[in-house]
């Protein structure tokens, strides 16, 4: 139940992606997509991916109907800021017991 | 016990220790000049040079990055050692901690001096005290045989407990004297001090990151295995060094087996079993007060000696035994813990509160800078003390011994 069984004396990790933890869990709101508004849904093609442009932690895909890796999002809010077409809005999260 | 090819060299301290890195096999020396230090990595240096011992020797612009150096090498496996003093350990300070956290099994010989400022290159032990919560081994030496035999057995404990070792001994008091030392054969200590075994993994088919950025929660690994968070690991530390005092205490009997020498593990006693007073301190003043114990004793004053050996960790439970039939402690500090009282004196009352064993204690700071302590100093100050509890009293601010001010 504790930490002991991973047997190590000092911090030690394997190069994968996330080894430092899942960031994910920082997040006290998430962003939520609004395909309605989204320009590159709208245009049926590739287009603006604003919001994957200035993501800084790289975890919006960069696709038609984007995608956010909710496992690595911290909630900072800045796609939903640079949104031109006001598709995202930032939603809370539950309160943790 | 091993008697074969022993020999008596008359050395000083600092050679002392030089003769202990050779002899443990030492892979990985870098260190930077600094009095009274350099002259154990000069002879080191010559050591290496001449072909007497297959290490690397490099060298370095700064502390911080001769203990950097020490860091990396300890990490991929190799038995390293470093040297310095006073400002030299204070510009070390960052890896002080990263070595300790880090668990690397690191020896590092500190000759003891005064902090600046003002500059002075003379003894005191302002230096290692000032290090003491950095996780490290401390431990004192009196003469040279015992800081040669405290290196033999550094290695054995670090790379037993997975904690670095600060082996400390007077500037100039024992740095620059020289004593007679019996250095045993060289197959004696390798068959005592077996190859380090590394518990970091350096293997290019499974890379590792080694003390990443941890966060404040355990946290699963990319493997989905729940692994220590920041405080797991400091708990680790802590556990690691108050299990030490056995392994300290063991290797020290070991060694007296296979050399003829223990030095008392933690702790020692000169005449303590009776004594009325004892007088503490950590290093060659015990020697001073050794002499004072005597002269103490034909006054007909039960007086002893208690010996620090090791102050990190501390050995509360030694010290509340050592003391138990005393009236009296006096404590002889060569450093201050600056608006308080002598680091040895705090610590010492911090371990007996509540322990139901109480002998009155009194905190003497002496030496400081190098000013000279001599035996009647030691002597003034425990009978002060042991009428002052005569006399019912029990507390005493510090003292400054030989204080002209």
């Amino acid at each position: 139940m504790g930490t002991r069984d991973c047997g190590q004396k000092s911090a030690m990790s394997s190069p994968c992606i996330g080894e430092a933890g899942r960031t994910g869990d920082w997040r006290s709101t998430r962003p939520e997509f609004d395909p309605a508004k989204c320009l590159a849904v709208k245009a049926g093609r590739p287009a603006c991916f604003q919001c994957w442009a200035y993501c800084p932690e790289g975890v919006i895909k960069k696709e038609v109907g984007s995608e956010v890796d909710l496992t690595y999002c911290k909630g900072c809010g800045i796609c939903v800021e640079v949104c031109p077409s006001g598709a995202i809005t930032m939603i809370p999260e539950p309160e943790e017991e | 016990m091993t008697t074969t090819k022993h020999k008596v060299h008359v050395l000083t301290g600092n050679e002392a220790v030089a003769t202990a890195a050779k002899l443990c096999r030492v892979q990985v020396v870098a260190a930077y000049p600094i009095t009274p230090q350099s002259s154990v990595v000069e002879t080191l240096s010559k050591i290496i040079e001449q072909g007497e011992l297959k290490a690397e020797f490099v060298t370095v612009e700064s502390e911080h990055s001769a203990l950097a150096v020490c860091i990396a090498a300890s990490t991929v496996g190799a038995r390293v050692f470093t040297a310095t003093s006073a400002n030299g350990l204070a510009y070390m300070c960052e890896q002080v901690h990263w070595a300790a956290g880090a668990r690397l099994p690191i020896v590092m010989g500190l000759a003891n001096r005064a902090m600046a400022a003002p500059w002075s290159v003379l003894n005191d032990q302002q230096d290692s005290m000032t290090m003491r919560d950095a996780g490290w081994i401390q431990i004192f030496c009196r003469n040279n045989q015992e800081i040669f035999d405290t290196f033999v057995q550094a290695f054995k404990i670090a790379e037993t407990v997975h904690v670095p070792v600060m082996v400390c001994y007077d500037g100039y008091i024992l740095s620059h004297t020289v004593m007679p030392v019996e250095i045993p054969a060289q197959e004696s200590v390798d068959a005592f001090l077996p190859p380090y075994k590394p518990h970091t993994i350096l293997d290019p088919a499974h890379p590792r990151n080694l003390n990443p950025v941890t966060l404040a929660d355990p946290r699963r690994n990319g493997d989905g295995e729940l692994c220590h968070g920041y405080m797991e690991l400091r708990y680790l530390h802590q556990e690691a060094l108050l299990n030490a005092p056995a392994v300290i205490t063991a290797v020290d009997q070991e060694y007296g087996k296979a050399f003829g020498r223990s030095w008392g593990g933690m702790a020692w006693g000169y005449q303590a079993e009776d004594a009325e007073i004892l007088l503490m301190a950590a290093g060659s003043l015990c020697m001073e007060a050794s002499v004072a114990v005597d002269r103490l004793r034909q006054e007909g004053i039960k007086a002893g000696v208690l010996g620090l050996r090791v102050y990190r960790p501390f050995p509360k439970k030694e010290l509340i035994e050592a003391t138990k039939n005393a009236k009296v402690v006096a404590v002889f500090d060569k450093s201050m813990s600056y608006g308080n009282e002598g680091p040895i004196c705090a610590d010492l009352k911090a371990a007996l509160y509540g322990s139901g064993s109480a002998p009155i204690v009194h905190g003497y700071i002496t030496g400081l800078g190098g000013r000279d302590v001599k035996y009647r100093h030691l002597m003034d100050a425990a009978k002060t003390s042991l009428t002052a509890a005569n006399n019912g009293i029990s507390t005493k601010a510090s003292e400054w011994i030989n204080c002209q001010i």
